[in-house]
């Protein structure tokens, strides 16, 4: 490290230091650091409900709540972690920092709407939070019906409204960044020089955007059935239960790909920086974003093929659905391709991406199971679609989210974390993560239903293998949680460029200026030109 | 260590050994991508490390032929798997004709099965080996999801409408049987056991417990006092069709088209009879919504198909369950 740096003198973080400046602020970076504060309280909540879930586990009989609580318990949970957590946690935060700073602008194309997609995020957030503390809710974070709209007396609605108020802070997010990266590009900066980070968010934006309106309309037709009695869901009523569940999954499962996307954008940046080498196939990785956004609004089906859709629809979904798994191996391949022949050098946001690329090729090739006719008439339901989707979503996208934090936390900072601890950390989080959820594989063959308070006997050991794996993940979190705030006051100053890697962001201050640049930055090169800055540097 | 800890569910069903044929085919090709994958990116890292921050790697751009490669191969190797699991989810889908019917319904917190011969069980399902069984089931409140993970089937139990799992046992002994659809407080307590018995041990514990009228003979009882009868008269001169020889036929319908009659359909027409008049008659009958309960309408969707002279079915269940396991292979 240069021995000269000097903190920079006027940054975003320093140049106010009201309440008022950082609760009225129109700078994307405040705003990012904003949702980075709910998120990980949200993520923290989440957090204690799974802490909880995992100690009723280790022992089959229901001995540590009621089954009432656990009920409520796995329903807080996935709440708290897919609307507040897994959905804002890459493009909200790692999104907002990065993205204007990626294309050389000032901000974001809407900063006032930027912050007003906060606050509506945080308003959803306090009725969701309401609804937990004054009684919580039981049906699962996927609100089936009849028993949401009908047998359910928890406090259905009141997190029903949290979720529909979110959403327009996810749609407001997305149209931002899709104008910010339609006109805000510096000059020079065409689409095919973009940072991959931002085709990944273009491609999120544009499932935000088109996906989100549906979960809104169809929470809102579970409150007019559920207040109302107009039988839209439930049988008895002259609905149909099956339809809340096809709307619900137009927009939840491409909601996955809200979560994942971004990250696989993180990811690629890492891999590139600390490869020295261009990601290989380009082209192919930012197409296989759009792909995966626009495919991943014709699978929804494929979570119920043991629902009561005839046996033709399941048949198109299931192909489908191996048909949008192909993008996702495209990425995985090219991304290992491009460490070929490349200068790596192993710092902590590297080990992070090496950790989510073991798994998340798990959780893609799991889907495999789960996209099978014939094998998902009995996993259906099961702790293997459990084990599969938290590889997707825990071992995916808050991976993904980790490398990328780690990757700019010094740019956000200003300051370096230990690299060593974050190593280990890295380490911990993975062994445990496996341990937590690799048994579940197992037990969902077995046949262990999810969301069970008690289960049979036999399943105990696996169960216990578990609990302690979870144990080992909090550890692991709690370890990151240290070693990032001691940095804020411990930590070497970063300066502008500590990875030596090519992007705009990196051309600034650490911490940026309070309007990123100086100067407007042109771009004359592709992304990843580290062999041309070789001649520079030498 | 791992002596006491079951790793695998026991095979109890004629489409098990398929379904975990197919799952270890999927497990050896997700293992080799998978250990493929984990060896390149762990060697890359090994062989390509560096500690030098200035150093850049070769000037690669990608590779057409590869990324072709990359992509073709895999999605043909999910093609294999596709057409394999159709196979096999068909065959899960389609029970074969001879198959022994039962009917259950799900409520929280049980399963209510109904044999024909009028024998009820809950959250208890006694079946005979080695010969196909169908369940008929709906739910009377929420989704439900009928379980039963030795012979790989399931399906949701949704109100108003009916599912089917069908199997055919290939061992004596217990099984477990689940809800796997989240359905509120005791969700984990909504379990059972399937009791795979001998086809003379079946018939002794069909006929031991004392049951009471038949299923049809429930439905035909049904059907009087509901006053079905004073239309749907058998030779067909009544306001409505007769229902003789009508299960598993086509019906023309006055809104034109047709539709094959079935278990929903004689359902449908019981509580929603206006949804389809079959041609040449009015729509003059009235609701049944609320007035029969699931368990009723399902008596008398089996006395509709008693109805069918030409049906082996409608022979006492006895003639059945005497059949050995040889003959009932026959039947498939």
């Amino acid at each position: 490290m240069d021995m000269t740096l000097t903190a920079p003198r006027v940054t975003y973080l320093n140049h106010e230091h009201t309440l008022k400046s950082w609760l009225l602020t129109k700078d994307h970076k405040r705003i990012g650091l904003l949702y980075m504060g709910v998120v990980t309280f949200a993520f923290f909540l989440g957090g204690v409900f799974a802490s909880l879930i995992r100690l009723e586990l280790a022992t089959p009989a229901g001995d540590l709540v009621s089954a009432d609580t656990y009920n409520k318990m796995f329903t807080m949970h996935g709440v708290a972690m897919v609307f507040f957590v897994l959905i804002p946690a890459v493009p909200a935060i790692l999104g907002n920092f990065i993205l204007p700073l990626m294309l050389g602008a000032k901000d974001v194309a809407f900063p006032k709407i930027n912050l007003l997609s906060w606050y509506i995020f945080v308003i959803g957030f306090l009725f969701t939070v309401y609804a937990m503390v004054t009684g919580g809710v039981d049906t699962g974070w996927t609100f089936y019906t009849p028993y949401s709209s009908r047998a359910s007396n928890t406090n259905v609605m009141a997190t029903g409204l949290g979720v529909f108020i979110t959403g327009f802070a996810s749609i407001l997010t997305g149209v931002n960044f899709m104008v910010t990266i339609h006109r805000m590009r510096a000059p020079g900066l065409t689409w095919f020089r973009l940072p991959l980070f931002v085709w990944a968010v273009y491609a999120t934006a544009l499932v935000m955007i088109l996906g989100t309106p549906v979960i809104a309309i169809t929470v809102l037709a579970l409150a007019i059935e559920r207040f109302l009695h107009f039988g839209i869901f439930d049988a008895a009523l002259g609905g149909d239960p099956v339809l809340f569940q096809h709307m619900f999954w137009f927009y939840s499962h491409p909601a996955v790909y809200i979560m994942i996307l971004p990250p696989m954008g993180a990811i690629s940046e890492v891999i590139a920086t600390f490869s020295r080498k261009p990601i290989f196939g380009y082209s192919f990785v930012a197409f296989s974003s759009l792909a995966i956004a626009i495919f991943g609004f014709l699978v929804w089906a494929h979570h119920m093929f043991v629902s009561g859709i005839s046996v033709y629809s399941a048949l198109v979904f299931s192909f489908l659905t191996y048909a949008v798994a192909i993008p996702s191996a495209v990425k995985t391949f090219n991304w290992a391709a491009t460490m070929y022949r490349g200068a790596i050098w192993l710092k902590a946001p590297m080990i992070w991406a090496i950790a989510f690329l073991g798994l998340f090729l798990v959780g893609g090739l799991t889907g495999l199971f789960t996209a099978s006719l014939g094998v998902d008439v009995h996993l259906h339901d099961t702790y293997f679609v459990v084990a599969h989707f938290h590889f997707i979503m825990v071992g995916g996208a808050i991976m993904g989210y980790f490398a990328g934090l780690h990757y700019w936390w010094p740019k956000i900072t200003g300051r370096m974390y230990s690299d060593i601890w974050a190593k280990v950390a890295a380490i911990i989080v993975f062994v445990g993560f496996n341990l937590t959820f690799g048994p579940q594989f197992i037990l969902g063959y077995l046949g262990m239903p999810r969301r069970y308070h008690v289960y049979p006997e036999e399943f105990q050991v696996l169960n216990v293998f578990s609990s302690a794996g979870a144990s080992l993940l909090g550890v692991g979190y709690v370890l990151i949680a240290i070693y990032l705030v001691a940095s804020l006051f411990k930590g070497e100053l970063a300066g502008d460029n500590p990875w030596h890697a090519t992007g705009l962001e990196w051309t600034t201050q650490s911490p940026p200026l309070p309007h990123n640049f100086e100067t407007q930055p042109v771009v004359t090169e592709d992304a990843y030109e580290y062999s041309k800055r070789e001649i520079k540097v030498v | 260590m791992f002596s006491g800890i079951p790793l695998f569910p026991e095979q109890a069903s004629s489409l098990a050994a398929d379904v975990d044929a197919l799952y270890f085919f999927i497990v050896a090709v997700t293992a080799f991508f998978g250990i493929l994958v984990t060896v390149v990116v762990l060697a890359f890292a090994v062989k390509y490390q560096t500690k030098d921050p200035l150093a850049v790697g070769a000037r690669i751009h990608g590779s057409i032929p590869l990324e072709l490669a990359w992509s073709i191969i895999p999605f043909v190797i999910t093609l294999v798997i596709f057409f394999w699991s159709a196979d096999i989810f068909f065959q899960l889908q389609r029970p074969p004709d001879q198959a022994l019917e039962i009917y259950a319904t799900g409520k929280r917190w049980m399963w209510k099965f109904q044999h024909l011969n009028g024998q009820n069980e809950i959250n208890e399902l006694h079946v005979p080996v080695g010969r196909p069984v169908k369940i008929t089931f709906t739910s009377e409140d929420v989704l439900h999801s009928m379980f039963f993970p030795a012979f790989r089937v399931k399906a949701d139990a949704i109100p108003g409408r009916y599912s089917s799992v069908w199997f055919e046992a290939t061992d004596v002994g217990e099984h477990h049987l689940f809800c796997a659809e989240y359905c509120g407080t005791k969700h984990s307590g909504m379990v059972g056991k399937v009791v795979v018995m001998e086809p003379t041990a079946y018939q002794a514990w069909l006929s031991g417990n004392s049951a009471g009228e038949s299923v049809a003979a429930r439905g035909e009882r049904l059907f009087g006092d509901l006053a079905c009868n004073t239309c749907h008269l058998t030779d067909g001169r009544g306001r409505g069709p007769s229902l003789v020889n009508k299960f598993g036929a086509v019906e023309a319908l006055a809104s034109g088209g047709t539709a094959p009659i079935d278990e929903a359909y004689v359902r449908e027409s019981i509580l929603i009879p206006q949804a389809k008049i079959v041609a040449g008659y009015q729509a003059l009958m009235p609701t049944f919504q609320g007035l029969v309960s699931e368990e009723n309408v399902m008596a008398l969707v089996e006395y509709v198909k008693s109805l069918r002279v030409s049906r082996v079915a409608t022979a006492p269940e006895g003639a059945h369950a005497e059949s050995t396991v040889p003959a009932a292979e026959e039947n498939r």
